[in-house]
């Protein structure tokens, strides 16, 4: 098996930082603004970006989180369920711009069903997308907004993303390959 | 954050609590609080289990339980049948398995049966190659019934292990108990079963299989400090049979009214699994009261429910 970094803490915090200034001129502000993490690590980028727009704007975003799990269109193919976390949105998404926020966009997949559980709980004015990578193979029509690195990688290649908050180890993200 | 990924027990079938650890309990548990989370919702419908069949086959009238599943599967976008006993071959003297086996060529992916016999449940889930959920057999189970009062007292205190949890009334020929004391001593709640000797059965019984139980037919001093008091249904035929002297009677030493709950902690919860006979085993006032979780009970039976519908889908 072989892995290499990708990106270290600091790329982190800088792609992070980039991604909210871009959401601040692209809204022209945080006014009406929500942060939507998808679980898991979409939730602690999701907490940074709004601490990044906090410095920026002097003006915090509300956060939440969504669990897409009873939205996959894999149940039962890939056997045992997968346990369903809370799904929680401190505020009425309805006529709010929605920004999603992932670690990794690769097929879209997990994007779709986002916007499905979404659309069932309000009705956003728009939505937009920030993930800290983008490494392509997509199968939907799918695009991000706000990409922290494009990355091109080889289909039977694993990108990991390592978050102190959830991993308890130091911020990075890999390539793993595994050798056939 | 150390939670487990997928969920845990690798089960097909739900018959009843006694295979579930404690781990597996906390997992539908937790399901179970994101399914309220999605019955809260401007949409209240998730397409988890869309092009899934679930077959509801009552042979016992039940109006709470069978719409409760009913529901649960509907806001999990699988389709339901709704089986009915009366009117159907069975009658005709097709034997059930015949009819399961029908009943599976046809599609179905999730049978949930209730029957008057006891071990129904298992025989129909030998025969069945999808899974069978039990909504209660004779005197033997009804696992969904346990997991939702589980999951309403954890509700209430964040936690199961430890509370004084005390069951009153015809506990001898009760389905929810033998289900709910497997699921409370797997959680670590200390158990009292309540009854007069009639409707209580003998202590060895209870203790050959739940040695930490206590069993009881004095309610007023089983009740003191408690921190769960839940009533059962008292079924007139018990009365009938001669079980008890009378009504009367049995109001007096085993009804829950405002001053025995009184005696209870502070902070106790009533519970009902339903149907209630007001004015029998509890009174319409405590019924009622802030301290009743009753209805509580009823709207949580649905998230419960889609949650083991959402567990087992996971095997097919």
């Amino acid at each position: 098996m072989h892995t290499r970094q990708l990106l270290d803490r600091e790329d982190i915090r800088r792609a992070v930082t980039r991604i909210a200034h871009q959401i601040v001129e692209r809204n022209a502000g945080v006014t009406g603004l929500v942060l939507v993490g998808i679980r898991r690590r979409g939730l602690p980028l999701a907490h940074r970006i709004a601490a990044a727009l906090l410095d920026i704007e002097r003006h915090s975003v509300p956060v939440g989180v969504l669990d897409i799990t009873l939205y996959r269109d894999d149940l039962g193919l890939r056997g045992p369920a997968p346990i369903v976390h809370a799904t929680s949105i401190p505020v009425d998404i309805t006529d709010r711009t929605v920004i999603l926020v992932d670690d990794v966009l690769y097929t879209g997949r997990t994007t779709r069903a986002a916007l499905d559980a979404l659309s069932d709980i309000g009705r956003p004015a728009r939505v937009q997308l920030a993930v800290l990578i983008d490494r392509g193979h997509r199968e939907l029509p799918i695009h991000a907004d706000y990409i922290g690195r494009v990355i091109p990688t080889a289909r039977d290649e694993r990108i990991e993303t390592l978050l102190v908050e959830i991993d308890h180890a130091e911020d990075r993200v890999v390539l793993v390959r595994s050798e056939a | 954050m150390g939670e487990p990924a997928i969920v845990p027990g690798g089960r097909r079938h739900v018959l009843d609590l006694d295979d579930f650890a404690a781990e597996e309990i906390s997992a539908v548990l937790e399901t179970a609080r994101s399914m309220q989370e999605v019955l809260g919702r401007r949409i209240k419908q998730v397409p988890a289990l869309r092009g899934r069949t679930v077959v509801n086959m009552f042979f016992e009238d039940s109006t709470r339980t069978r719409i409760s599943f009913e529901v649960a599967a509907r806001a999990l976008s699988a389709a339901i049948v709704n089986f009915s006993a009366r009117g159907s071959s069975v009658e005709k003297g097709e034997s059930l398995l015949d009819t399961v086996r029908t009943i599976e060529a046809l599609g179905a992916d999730v049978i949930v049966i209730r029957h008057a016999e006891a071990g129904v449940p298992q025989l129909v889930a030998h025969a069945f190659g999808g899974s069978v959920i039990n909504a209660g057999d004779g005197r033997h189970a009804h696992p969904s019934q346990a997991l939702l009062d589980l999951y309403t007292i954890h509700a209430r205190f964040g936690s199961i292990a430890g509370l004084r949890v005390v069951i009153v009334g015809d506990v001898v020929h009760s389905r929810v108990v033998r289900s709910g004391l497997w699921g409370l001593t797997t959680m670590g709640a200390r158990v009292t079963l309540v009854a007069p000797t009639t409707l209580l059965g003998p202590a060895a019984y209870w203790h050959a299989t739940w040695p930490e139980v206590t069993v009881t037919t004095d309610l007023d001093r089983a009740i003191d400090g408690a921190d769960v008091v839940m009533a059962l249904r008292l079924q007139q035929e018990r009365q009938d049979a001669g079980l008890l002297p009378s009504l009367g009677e049995y109001r007096r030493r085993y009804a829950i009214t405002a001053e025995r709950l009184a005696r209870a902690a502070p902070h106790a919860i009533v519970m009902h699994p339903g149907p209630m006979n007001a004015g029998v085993e509890i009174t319409p006032e405590v019924a009622t009261a802030p301290q009743s979780v009753i209805e509580a009970q009823v709207g949580n039976g649905v998230a419960v429910r889609m949650a083991l519908l959402y567990h087992l889908a996971g095997e097919s």
